[in-house]
């Protein structure tokens, strides 16, 4: 595709209902290492998703569910196996270097490591620069000094000139982050992808960086794909959550349905895992099992193994995304109206006696474990 | 206490005598003339029985606390004052930093055990698991056969909900959570009486963090050791700790029991803290988490370590230190404790400021 004139500045609501950013059927598997293996990790399947210009979407899940590989196909930092990206309803798929540097002023992305991301031995003022010649042309004097203090302070780094002159060891986590993201900025993107921006900076500041991305969402009409396993924070920023779960998309829906009223049995033990000090008794205890291997992933719904409710049918078949709501979706066999679909409970009532459960299942105090006396 | 009583969760044993009282532990990192000194003057008992918080920031001292209370302190990190006090089982006391390197080795393991940050990614690729923890117990009870050893291998990865079957499993061939699981029960081969979990579930998932707490709680009622847990998440801290510390900038700020911490807290940083997790239920409500970002500890300024990020500020905070004291708020537990000149107008008085009280948010009843 071809790319409009580049005009940076404030930009009108969106026009059209048509996504800024939107991938179709995405796929991707990695071929695993090993002399006459043809083994692939099934990293992630079928994944649908739109951006929306001036929306957040979440992008929540455990870790290794594929969440990361998804920010990286959206940005095409690598080939996805099947699929399609498109922006603004077009085929966006880049050959070569000239259309990728295209592709990167719509789209840009913010990783974790804040640390990592900007180079130790350059200023803020190198990497802003870099970035605003890359994007906007050869600025010099006084038009590039007011564009690297036109950035600094859309993120919140006022006065601009006790920062430009730092280098990243100068600043705290949480200012290299937002270094990070005026980067960015210097782009003038349509889309934000986000990879955890906040989870290893201190949880003190971590809002201040979530506030200044949906300041941006909000006057500069980006969309924003932030990505977390943290729910609450989903809760608190994204209008609409997806949650991965082994590398396929398990429910969709707005972030207060989709966290208040989870549908499918993983969300709801996700939802019922996370510290919630305000509701002891709605905690899903003695859970278990762990996340499959994504190389030979468990048949039908991936969820199967783990789930309480599984019934032969979801081993048997992939459960497509079905209606739950209004403009919700669920992964979930228990959804549909066949007669073999499994009946689905609350994971609290499945996982929430934990003596019961202890009772049935924990494995007997071995006797020979020489504590026993200590305990008198 | 009755208001902790109540709202005690299924698995909160009842608390007794101290096991393990840190007292004015002070802890410099560098041996030149300036050295940073990371932790000042920290006192902190632990109770028999009790699972006790330690929650702040990065960089704040609490993988450096856990090091220095067990002796593992690694260079360029000195102790330079204080003690660490263990009671046994049998009532017999002494001071950690005091042993010799011969009682240090008998008591490793079997009064305090500690489980590191990161410890699961400190596992040897190279050998088998069951191996690893057997070689483990050995190189403390030498006594033991090595068939013997790899026996309580498997005892103790039962404990812990790994199936035995795993005993031959090389590290890599565990998930995050098993490796985490394995470590614990290395941590718990000797049967101590205190175990300190240096954040033990931070680089896991909430699913697998909770079937990790589960586990502890669970393992903490069946063989009865106390527990400190260190973490920056105090909104697990609230679910699982009796007693919640706060460290801010090498300083304990407030010491109170959870639900204390929770639902009145007294120290502006604990209550900033507390309004840094979104909550996942309830009205959604704007919040802002703390301006600022934490000191150079090598560059604190007099007074409050916290003062250029607290809303309650005043002058006498630029130039008197807090010291731990209980909060100025009537009916508060008398045990609890904060390090805030809002609630200390005698020592703001005493050195000639004018005391200023405390503001409403920070006397919550
Ligand atoms: N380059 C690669 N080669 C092989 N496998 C890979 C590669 N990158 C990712 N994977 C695998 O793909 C799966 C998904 O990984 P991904 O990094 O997307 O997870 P994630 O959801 O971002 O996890 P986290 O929360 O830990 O960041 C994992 O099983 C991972 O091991
Ligand atoms: N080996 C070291 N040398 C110098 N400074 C250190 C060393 N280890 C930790 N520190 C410093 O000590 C302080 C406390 O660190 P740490 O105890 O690891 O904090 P926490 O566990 O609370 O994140 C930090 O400022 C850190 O940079
Ligand atoms: S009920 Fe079946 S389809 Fe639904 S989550 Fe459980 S295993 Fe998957
Ligand atoms: S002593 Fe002063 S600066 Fe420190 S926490 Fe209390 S009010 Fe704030
Ligand atoms: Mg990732
Ligand atoms: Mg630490």
């Amino acid at each position: 595709m071809s790319n409009p004139p580049h005009v940076p500045g404030p930009r009108s609501a969106p026009a059209s209902d048509v996504p800024a950013l939107q991938a179709v059927g995405l796929r991707k598997h990695f071929p695993v290492r090993g002399v006459r293996s043809h083994d692939v990790v099934h990293a992630v399947e079928d994944v649908d998703l739109e951006l929306h210009r001036g929306r957040v979407v979440a992008l929540v899940g455990e870790s290794g569910s594929g969440k990361s590989t998804i920010a990286r196909l959206l940005a095409q930092l690598m080939p996805a196996t099947a699929g399609q990206v498109l922006v603004d309803g077009q085929d966006a798929t880049v050959h070569g270097r000239r259309a990728f540097r295209a592709y990167t002023r719509r789209v840009q992305m913010i990783f974790q490591d804040p640390f990592a991301s900007l180079n130790p031995i350059h200023t803020v003022r190198y990497t802003l620069t870099r970035a605003v010649r890359i994007h906007q042309g050869r600025l010099r004097g006084e038009q590039l000094e007011a564009a690297l203090t036109g950035l600094l302070e859309r993120v919140q780094l006022v006065p601009a000139a006790q920062y430009v002159d730092k280098f990243p060891h100068e600043l705290s986590g949480g200012q290299r982050q937002r270094v990070a993201i005026a980067r960015t900025l210097a782009a003038d993107p349509d889309v934000l992808l986000a990879d955890e921006p906040i989870s290893m900076l201190d949880v003190s500041i971590r809002l201040g960086i979530l506030n200044l991305l949906r300041d941006l969402r909000d006057r500069l009409q980006i969309a924003i794909l932030y990505i977390t396993h943290d729910i609450a924070s989903a809760r608190y920023f994204a209008d609409r959550v997806m949650v991965m779960y082994a590398g396929r998309v398990v429910e969709t829906g707005d972030a207060e349905s989709v966290t208040q009223e989870p549908a499918h049995p993983y969300t709801q033990l996700l939802v019922r895992s996370a510290p919630d000090p305000d509701d002891l008794a709605a905690r899903a205890h003695g859970a278990h099992g762990e996340a499959p291997s994504l190389v030979h992933p468990p048949s039908g719904c991936r969820f199967h193994p783990r789930c309480p409710f599984a019934v032969d049918l979801c081993s048997a078949e992939v459960p497509p995304l079905l209606e739950v709501g209004a403009e919700r979706q669920a992964a979930c066999w228990g959804y549909s109206d066949r007669p073999d679909a499994p009946v689905l409970g609350s994971v609290l009532d499945a996982y929430g006696d934990r003596s019961a459960l202890a009772a049935a299942t924990g494995p007997a105090r071995p006797s020979t474990v020489p504590v026993e006396e200590d305990l008198s | 206490m009755d208001v902790v009583l109540e709202e005690t969760g299924p698995g909160r044993a009842v608390v007794g005598d101290p096991v393990l009282e840190i007292r004015n532990l002070s802890v410099d990192y560098g041996y030149d003339e300036d050295p940073v000194h990371v932790l000042r003057q920290v006192s902190l008992t632990l109770h028999r029985g009790e699972v006790l918080g330690l929650a702040g920031e990065s960089g704040c001292g609490k993988s450096t606390l856990a090091y220095a209370a067990t002796r593992l302190l690694p260079p360029p990190g000195l102790v330079t004052g204080g003690e660490v006090v263990f009671t046994d089982r049998d009532g017999s006391r002494r001071d950690l930093l005091a042993l010799s390197d011969t009682e240090l080795r008998a008591s490793r393991w079997q009064d305090t055990a500690i489980v590191f940050q990161g410890a699961m990614n400190s596992l040897n690729p190279v050998f088998r698991v069951g191996r690893q923890i057997a070689d483990g117990i050995r190189a403390h009870r030498p006594e033991i056969g090595r068939a013997e050893s790899l026996e309580k291998a498997a005892e103790l990865l039962e404990l812990v909900g790994i199936s035995t079957d795993r005993l031959r499993s090389y590290p890599h061939q565990l998930s995050g959570g098993m490796r985490q699981r394995v470590m614990i029960a290395m941590a718990l081969a000797l049967d101590p009486q205190v175990l300190i979990m240096d954040e033990p579930t931070t680089a896991l998932d909430v699913v697998m963090q909770r079937q990790i707490v589960e586990q502890i709680a669970d393992l903490r009622e069946r063989l009865g050791f106390s527990v400190v847990f260190i973490t920056h998440d105090v909104s697990l801290l609230i679910e699982i700790a009796d007693r919640i510390a706060i460290m801010y900038a090498g300083e304990i700020v407030e010491d109170a029991a959870a639900q204390d911490v929770y639902r009145r807290p007294r120290h502006p940083y604990a209550s900033g803290l507390l309004h840094s997790f979104p909550p996942l239920r309830g009205p959604k409500r704007e919040l802002g988490g703390i301006p600022g970002s934490p000191p150079d500890l090598a560059a604190l300024p007099s007074g409050c370590a916290f003062q250029a990020r607290c809303p309650y500020a005043f002058d006498a905070c630029a130039a008197v230190r807090p010291e731990l004291v209980t909060p100025a708020v009537a009916g508060d537990d008398p045990r609890r404790t904060v390090a805030c000149l809002r609630h200390d107008p005698d020592r703001v008085a005493a050195a000639g400021f004018e005391p200023v009280p405390v503001p409403p948010e920070l006397a919550a009843r």
